[in-house]
C-alpha cells in the first residue's frame, strides 16, 4: 500500500481530508485548521431581505465528523443559513468560518465547494442532459481549472471511485441513461452522489427525503449515518420520524435564530419548541 | 513489490486492425465524418472544375460560383462559432458579427496597405481615404499593418481582445439570458456607429475597398481565388474540427452543464465566468477568422457588417440548422444562404419576411433545427409502428 499519507488533524478522518488537505496544499488557498475541533463557525449572522430578517442574529456551531439536523417551520431561515455557508447569500453582519482559517464571507461559491463544502439542493438538480455517468464525473474532486478539463481524462482510479459511488446510490443500471429521464427518488440519489464525488468535508443536506418512498428514505437515512464520522453532515429536513432516525444532535430554528439545541428528545420536550413547532398541525 | 514472472498471456492467433480515426468517427459521430469528407471533396473538386475544366463546358465552375461558395464556407465558419456558444453553453450573442466584422477590417487594413501608389491618389503609405480626407500620417493603429503576420495576429488579437473584456465584465457581473443578448446587440450597434464616422479612421462609410493583392498575388487571378478558396475550407474544417474537440472534452461537459443549471455547476466548484469567458473568446476569433477570409472574397468591407440584423441572421441559420449539433450550423448556414442568394434575385422585397417566417416556423415546429428532422421522423414512425403492433397484437 501506498496511500497518501495524511498529517495531522486529517488523520482522524481518513482518506477523505487527506485528500481534501492535499489538494488544498497545492495551491495558494489556506489548508482546513481543525485544531479547535469545531469545522463550521456560523456566528452572529443577521440576513435582512427588504427589512425581513431571514436570520437574526444567528449562531451555530458543528463540530468535525458530526450529523447535525436542523428543524424548524417555514421561514425559519434555514435555507437561508445554507445559502450564507455556500456564499450564495452575503450576511449583513455576522460571521462564518469554515475551521479556524477559512474565512468564507471573503469566498465565492466556487471557491467553498473547492475548500471542502458540498451542499445538495432541497428540489434535486442534476445535470439534466447529461449521463448519471457523466453527472458524477463533472462532480468529482480535483483541480476545476479550465485548462485543467479541457484536456482531462479518467484515471483508473477515478473510474473506479465513480463506480463505487454508482453502486452506492443504487443507479448501477442507469450508468448511462440520461439523468433529465430519472425518477424524482433517483434524482435525489445522483445528487447524493454527486456530494460524493465532491468527498466534501461538510456536506449540506437540504430536506434529502421530500418525495422518497419510505424505502428510499430508510436507506438515505442508512447512507447518511454512515457518512458521519468521515464526514460532517448537516441536514434540513421537515420529515420528523426521519430526524428521529438519524439524529443526535438537533438544532431548532425559529424566526432565524436558534430557538433550542440538543438531542431529539430534550428538543420535543423543550416547552418553548413546542409552543412555536411541534404543537402546530403539521405542514 | 517483485515483479512475479507470471505466465505471458498468449497471444490472439489473429489481431484485427485497430480502427483508423476516420472510422471511430464514422461510427462515433457520423454527422460529422460525413461533413468533413464533403468538404474535403468539395476542396479538391472545386479547384478543378474552376482551373481544369474549360470555360464553356458543362461542368466548369464560374468564378462567381467558387466565390460564392466561399463565402458559404466564411458563414458556416461564423455559424459554428456561434453554435459553440449558443448551442452549447447557452450564451445567445446577437452581436456576433461584431467579431466577424473586426477580422474583416483587420484583414481590410492589410489589403488596403497592399495598395501602396496604385491608389487614385498614389501616396505610397496613406490609404486613398485618408488622403481624401487630408491626413498627413498614418494613425498608430494603421502601423504594422503591412506586415503580413502581424495583420494575421491581428485578426485574432483584435475580436479576441474585445469579447474578452466584454465577456470579463459582463459574465463576472452574473449577466445571462436576454440581458446578455440585448448588451451584445448594443455592442454591435455601438460599433457601427463608431465606424461609420470618418475620424475612426476605417474609411468611415465607405468602408476598406479596391484592394488589389494578398502577399502578391492578384486577387483577381483565378489561381489566387482558389488558393482562398482552398484556405477558407481548411479554416472551416480546422475550426469545425476544433469545436467539436472542445465540446467532447470535460471541459465542453461543464460548458453544457452550466447551460442546464449554472448555479450548481457553481456549488459543486466550476468558476462558472472563467469557462464563460474563455469559450465567448474562442468563439470570437473564429468569428474573426471567418470575417477575415470573407473580406478578399468579396473585395469590401464597411460598417455595414456591423449591423444587428445581421448578427440576428446568423442566430437564425443555426436555429434552422439545428442547435448544439455543431454540424446543424454548418447546414443551416448554408441553406439559409443559398435560399437568399436565390430569393434576393428573384423577390428582393420579400427575403425579410421570408427570414422571419422561417424563424417562426422551425421556433415552432422544428425545435431541433433541419438536422433535427431526419432522428425525428424515424422515432416517430418507430412508436407508430410499435403501437400499431401493439394494437394488432391485442
Amino acid at each position: 500500500m501506498n496511500a497518501p499519507t495524511s498529517m495531522g488533524m486529517a488523520g482522524r478522518f481518513g482518506g477523505a481530508f487527506g485528500r481534501v488537505l492535499q489538494r488544498r496544499g497545492s495551491s495558494s488557498a489556506p489548508s482546513l485548521d481543525l485544531t479547535h475541533n469545531i469545522i463550521l463557525y456560523v456566528e452572529g449572522v443577521t440576513v435582512s431581505f427588504d427589512g425581513f430578517r431571514a436570520l437574526n442574529d444567528l449562531s451555530l456551531y458543528v463540530a468535525p465528523g458530526e450529523l447535525r439536523c436542523i428543524i424548524g417551520p417555514n421561514g425559519a431561515g434555514k435555507t437561508t443559513m445554507m445559502d450564507v455557508i455556500t456564499g450564495k447569500t452575503r450576511p449583513d453582519t455576522g460571521s462564518v468560518w469554515f475551521g479556524q482559517t477559512l474565512d468564507l464571507l471573503t469566498l465565492g461559491e466556487p471557491e467553498i465547494a473547492q475548500a471542502g463544502i458540498g451542499r445538495k439542493f432541497q428540489k434535486p438538480t442534476v445535470f439534466s442532459e447529461h449521463s448519471v455517468f457523466e453527472n458524477l464525473e463533472l462532480a468529482m474532486a480535483g483541480d476545476k481549472s479550465v485548462w485543467k478539463m479541457l484536456f482531462a481524462r479518467l484515471t483508473p482510479e477515478q473510474l473506479t471511485r465513480i463506480d463505487e459511488v454508482l453502486e452506492t446510490i443504487g443507479l448501477k443500471d442507469h450508468r448511462s441513461a440520461r439523468a433529465g429521464s430519472l425518477s424524482h427518488g433517483q434524482k435525489q440519489w445522483l445528487e447524493i452522489g454527486m456530494l460524493l464525488m465532491q468527498d466534501p468535508a461538510l456536506l449540506l443536506v437540504d430536506e434529502p427525503v421530500a418525495g422518497m418512498t419510505p424505502q428510499e428514505t430508510e436507506r438515505t437515512a442508512e447512507l447518511l449515518t454512515s457518512l458521519a464520522g468521515k464526514h460532517s453532515v448537516v441536514v434540513v429536513e421537515h420529515d420528523m420520524n426521519f430526524v428521529r432516525s438519524i439524529a443526535r444532535t438537533v438544532t431548532v430554528l425559529h424566526q432565524g435564530s436558534v430557538l433550542a439545541e440538543g438531542s431529539i428528545d430534550e428538543v420535543q420536550n423543550d416547552p418553548k419548541v413546542i409552543e412555536v413547532y411541534l404543537g402546530e398541525p403539521r405542514c | 513489490m517483485s515483479a512475479a514472472a507470471e505466465p505471458a498471456a498468449p497471444r490472439p492467433a489473429f489481431k484485427p486492425a485497430p480502427p483508423t480515426p476516420y472510422q471511430v468517427m464514422m461510427r462515433e459521430d457520423r454527422p460529422s465524418g460525413v461533413f468533413l469528407t464533403v468538404l474535403a471533396i468539395v476542396t479538391l473538386l472545386v479547384p478543378i472544375l474552376h482551373l481544369a475544366v474549360p470555360e464553356g463546358h458543362v461542368l466548369h465552375l464560374s468564378g462567381y460560383t467558387v466565390t460564392l461558395i466561399g463565402k458559404y464556407m466564411c458563414y458556416a465558419l461564423l455559424a459554428v462559432a456561434v453554435d459553440l456558444i449558443w448551442g452549447y453553453c447557452g450564451i445567445l450573442s446577437l452581436g456576433h458579427t461584431a467579431f466577424f466584422a473586426l477580422g474583416g477590417y483587420a484583414m481590410g487594413m492589410y489589403l488596403m496597405r497592399q495598395i501602396g501608389t496604385r491608389g487614385v491618389y498614389g501616396d505610397p503609405v496613406l490609404p486613398d481615404f485618408m488622403v481624401f480626407l487630408n491626413w498627413k500620417e498614418l494613425p498608430w493603429f494603421w502601423h504594422g499593418m503591412d506586415v503580413f503576420p502581424f495583420a494575421m495576429l491581428m485578426v485574432l488579437f483584435a475580436p479576441g481582445l474585445l469579447a474578452g473584456v466584454f465577456g470579463w465584465l459582463a459574465f463576472r457581473s452574473r449577466v445571462t439570458g436576454v440581458y446578455l443578448s440585448i448588451i451584445t446587440q448594443a455592442l454591435t450597434y455601438a460599433l457601427l456607429l463608431a465606424f461609420f464616422r470618418n475620424e475612426m479612421g476605417f474609411g468611415g462609410n465607405n468602408g476598406l475597398t479596391d484592394f488589389k493583392d494578398l502577399l502578391g498575388f492578384d486577387l483577381k487571378h483565378p489561381e489566387t481565388r482558389i488558393v482562398l478558396f482552398m484556405a477558407t475550407a481548411v479554416a472551416l474544417g480546422a475550426g469545425y474540427f476544433t469545436c467539436r474537440a472542445i465540446v467532447r472534452s470535460r471541459f465542453g461537459r461543464v460548458v453544457q452543464a452550466i447551460r442546464d443549471a449554472e448555479s450548481r455547476a457553481r456549488f459543486i466548484g466550476y468558476r462558472v465566468e472563467n469557462y464563460k469567458l474563455w469559450l465567448f473568446t474562442f468563439s470570437a476569433m473564429l468569428a474573426g477568422v471567418a470575417g477575415a477570409l470573407y473580406v478578399p472574397q468579396v473585395g469590401i468591407i464597411n460598417p455595414g457588417e456591423f449591423a444587428p440584423i445581421n448578427s440576428i441572421e446568423v442566430v437564425i441559420w443555426v436555429a434552422v440548422g439545428g442547435r448544439g449539433t455543431l454540424y446543424g450550423a454548418v447546414v443551416g448556414a448554408i441553406m439559409v444562404n443559398y435560399a437568399k442568394t436565390v430569393m434576393t434575385d428573384a423577390l428582393p422585397d420579400a427575403w425579410l419576411y421570408v427570414l422571419g417566417a422561417l424563424f417562426v416556423v422551425v421556433t415552432l415546429f422544428l425545435p431541433r433545427g433541419v438536422v433535427g428532422l431526419l432522428p425525428d421522423l424515424k422515432h416517430k414512425i418507430q412508436t407508430l409502428r410499435q403501437r400499431r403492433a401493439r394494437a394488432s397484437s391485442t
